[in-house]
């Protein structure tokens, strides 16, 4: 255990400082997101990428910084730009899912094609899993691929596909081998969002604005060299990607900062003049939530030490969906209720403004629900982790069915 | 950096546990709680074998010289073991005190010998440890006086290291004329809890600290790291036990692990616990290479392991069905230890408080 900063990240510490003395002020706003980035996010991003202080350790050959990983220096960074309340960077399907899929089983070509232009923002990604019949069941994916004269031609209809109105491309589950078992027949396509045959409807969530779609295939060509590691290996590949999801939404830093804005708010709001973090019933809501980000910030640095040392870390890291949702709507419940009543006034104003930070909490509240349903849903986590993580036997199988 | 364990440091936890594994088994765990002092002359030398008691202790006076994380993966396995060990009192807290509070010739006289084992300290603090019962002791012209419930560590003591309201510690030998104890056997049958009462007994003030109650406070928050790794090891045990049993126990022609609603509860004690153990870490370190976080992250860690300690044990004795209920299958030695840890050195509520404190959250403002 070995917490300090050595002279090395004293270093890196200083250069970041020094960096947002001179260009933190061309930092977006922090928080948002959920929408297109716009030209200043870009700016920023391509400068964040340029400094290493996103997209750091993938390989230069690929538009990133090539630093080897070092889990202290990650946590520098994301610790100086969280001080300083800069924004540290895009976090979007694409560069927390995808990408670290390709590095993975990516051919030399797709990582080359898609790597840079994705950390850099300037390729948005959706991800192309679910349909209306198979939810949980995404292993049995209907929408189907058929290879014709080198192109694959996709048919069907996918569902609640966040960003897709406005992604410039789709990583695409759909069944390729009919003939093969329901996890042996799929496989993942990489196509533009711009192919023809290809809509996308924006369907409106709970939150009152549009975030997710469905999207119609008929008969969508794609070139035969879009897939990813082969025929029949959809399911492998799915999985990659959502190990990375799951970590993505569990992140410990988003809690931290959430913590952060949550105590402000409880030292401002207040009811008859008493503040509400001089209330006993809300500051111990507080304080417990604070113990738990306290475990959930520390569990997140062991997985990260682990990860660096190249161990899987099982059950530890199978928690992260399950656990880090329900924290974080729970840190998002305090939020609303310490708003109260003058929280309740709710005006979204969609995607091309800042919604004021009552409208913002109560989306963040609702998101939340969804964050726990998107990704494998709270049950389908629970699943994992008893059977792949305690190795409790599974559900016996209904009979009749594949 | 690294957040983890060094290889010493498993290699450490490993004979730990092989030790205990050996040395405890059911019968024996059964045979030393019906006493319930909390103490067994054989397993406390054997411990010196692994250098259990100079484990803080630096390495002039005897001891290993090592940090509290180290102590907390002991004090976790012991947890772990439901073991009848002083290990929280007689080893780290006294260490502590005499390292923050006594001079080198006090340390010299009283380190190398609880490094050996030859003597046990239990620590009586006075009503800033945020226990329920009475604490007041008074100094006066070398004697004290008064009386502290509920000490913990005691059953078997030698000594007792007693804090004042202002933080300073005074030594007082447990047989001394003036010292006066009772025993109580706890729901905790591997430690009970003593009352001890002073008329006057002589004592030797430690005065070398320069903020008393800075350093008091230290050895405090010490030992509430040392109980929320207790029950994380308690807590794990359950849940180890209950995994087990999930794949053993039928009934509806299948085993019961395979039923969902068994699973989550599992899944839900794992999702709790398996964080715990990364805090329970970090707040270890950060008592000696972190002093702006130490008090905070102490006053949590303890606060958080009571409540998931108490979610575990409840959730993990369900699972055991009629046979988590009985005595037979000795689980409960577990969800005692679990509880008795909660309520000592401060319970949640009162470790929150302080927690607020700490951060300048004041009521009513
Ligand atoms: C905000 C949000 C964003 C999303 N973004 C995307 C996206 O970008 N791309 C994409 O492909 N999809 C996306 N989804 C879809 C998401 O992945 C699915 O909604 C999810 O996997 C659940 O599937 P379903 O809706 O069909 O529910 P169902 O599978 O019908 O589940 C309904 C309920 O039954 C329970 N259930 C189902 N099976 C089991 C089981 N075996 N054991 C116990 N309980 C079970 C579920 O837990 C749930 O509570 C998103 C969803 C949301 C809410």
């Amino acid at each position: 255990m070995d917490l300090m900063l050595s002279e090395p990240y004293q270093a890196l510490q200083a250069e970041i400082r020094d960096f947002i003395r001179h260009h933190g002020d061309k930092s977006p706003k922090v928080g948002g997101g959920r929408k297109r980035p716009d030209q200043k996010t870009l700016d920023w991003q391509k400068r964040l990428v340029e400094h290493g202080y996103a997209g750091r350790t993938i390989p230069k050959e690929y538009g990133g910084f090539g630093a080897t990983p070092d889990v202290m220096a990650a946590a520098v960074i994301a610790g100086e730009f969280a001080r300083a309340n800069v924004y540290a960077g895009l976090t979007n399907q694409g560069i927390s899912m995808l990408v670290p899929t390709l590095l993975e089983v990516g051919t030399e070509e797709q990582k080359r094609q898609y790597v840079g232009p994705t950390i850099r923002g300037d390729i948005i990604w959706c991800q192309g899993y679910s349909e209306p019949g198979n939810g949980s069941d995404l292993a049995n994916a209907q929408t189907k691929a058929e290879l014709r004269d080198g192109y694959w031609i996709v048919n069907g209809q996918k569902i609640w596909t966040s960003s897709a109105h406005y992604a410039d491309m789709m990583f695409l589950l759909c069944r390729t081998e009919p003939d093969k078992s329901k996890h042996d027949g799929l496989s993942y396509l990489l196509l533009s969002m711009k192919s023809p045959g290809l809509e996308a409807r924006p369907l409106k969530t709970m939150t009152g604005r549009s975030e997710f779609n469905e999207v119609f295939f008929t008969d969508v060509k794609v070139p035969e060299t879009q897939i990813v590691l082969g025929r029949g290996k959809g399911w492998y590949v799915a999985n990659v990607t959502l190990k990375h999801e799951r970590l993505m939404i569990g992140d410990a830093s988003k809690m931290t900062a959430r913590l952060e804005q949550l105590i402000s708010l409880l030292q401002t709001s207040e009811i008859d003049g008493v503040k509400l973090i001089g209330i006993s019933e809300y500051r111990d809501r507080l304080l417990r939530l604070q113990g738990e980000v306290l475990a959930w910030k520390a569990h997140n640095l062991r997985l990260l030490t682990e990860a660096a040392q190249g161990i899987d870390s099982g059950v530890k890291r199978m928690i992260i969906k399950y656990g880090g949702t329900m924290l974080g709507f729970r840190l998002s419940s305090l939020a609303v209720d310490a708003l109260g009543a003058a929280g309740l006034p709710y005006e979204s104003l969609g995607e091309d403004a800042e919604d004021d930070d009552a409208t913002t909490w109560n989306i963040d509240y609702m998101y939340d629900v969804g964050l726990m349903i998107g990704g494998g849903s709270t049950n389908i986590q629970k699943n994992i982790i008893g059977e792949r993580g305690l190795d409790l036997p599974r559900e016996p199988k209904v009979q009749g069915r594949a | 950096m690294d957040f983890g364990l060094t290889l010493e440091q498993r290699q450490f936890d490993d004979s730990l546990r092989a030790f205990l594994t050996d040395h405890l088994p059911m019968e024996r765990l059964r045979a030393l709680a019906e006493p319930g002092i909390g103490y067994d002359e054989t397993l406390w030398r054997n411990l010196t074998e692994l250098g259990l008691h100079g484990l803080l202790v630096p390495e002039r006076f005897g001891g290993a010289g090592l940090g509290v994380l180290d102590a907390a993966l002991a004090a976790e396995a012991l947890g772990h073991a439901a073991a009848p060990v002083p290990f929280v009192g007689s080893i780290v807290m006294a260490t502590l005190g005499f390292m923050n509070s006594a001079t080198e010739a006090q340390q010299d006289e009283y380190l190398p010998q609880i490094a050996a084992g030859e003597c046990r300290f239990a620590v009586a603090l006075p009503s800033f440890a945020g226990q329920t019962g009475s604490a007041s002791v008074q100094w006066a012209g070398s004697r004290l006086s008064g009386r502290v419930t509920g000490v913990a560590d005691a059953g078997a003591a030698t000594h007792f290291l007693v804090y004042l309201a202002d933080g300073h510690a005074a030594v007082v030998a447990a047989d001394a004329p003036g010292v006066s104890t009772r025993m109580h056997r706890s729901i905790d049958r591997t430690r009970p809890v003593v009352d001890v009462t002073f008329d006057g007994a002589l004592a030797e003030r430690l005065d070398a600290a320069n903020a008393p109650l800075v350093a008091a406070r230290r050895v405090l928050d010490t030992g509430r790291i040392m109980l929320a790794a207790d029950t994380l090891g308690a807590a794990q045990r359950m849940l180890d036990a209950a995994v087990a049993f999930a794949k053993e126990r039928v009934q509806f022609g299948r085993v019961i692990g395979s039923f969902q609603g068994l699973k989550y509860t599992l899944a839900e004690c794992v999702t709790a616990l398996e964080p715990c153990r990364a805090m329970v870490w970090y707040a270890a370190y950060a008592q000696d290479a972190l002093p702006d976080e130490a008090r905070l992250t102490a006053c949590h860690a303890k606060a958080h392991l009571g409540d998931v300690g108490r979610d575990v044990a409840r959730l993990t004795t369900e699972v055991h069905g009629g046979m988590g209920f009985t005595d037979l299958l000795g689980l409960h030695y577990w969800f005692k230890r679990i509880s008795f840890n909660r309520q000592m050195l401060g319970g949640p509520e009162r470790c929150r408080e302080e927690a607020a404190d700490v951060q300048g959250w004041k009521l009513h403002a």
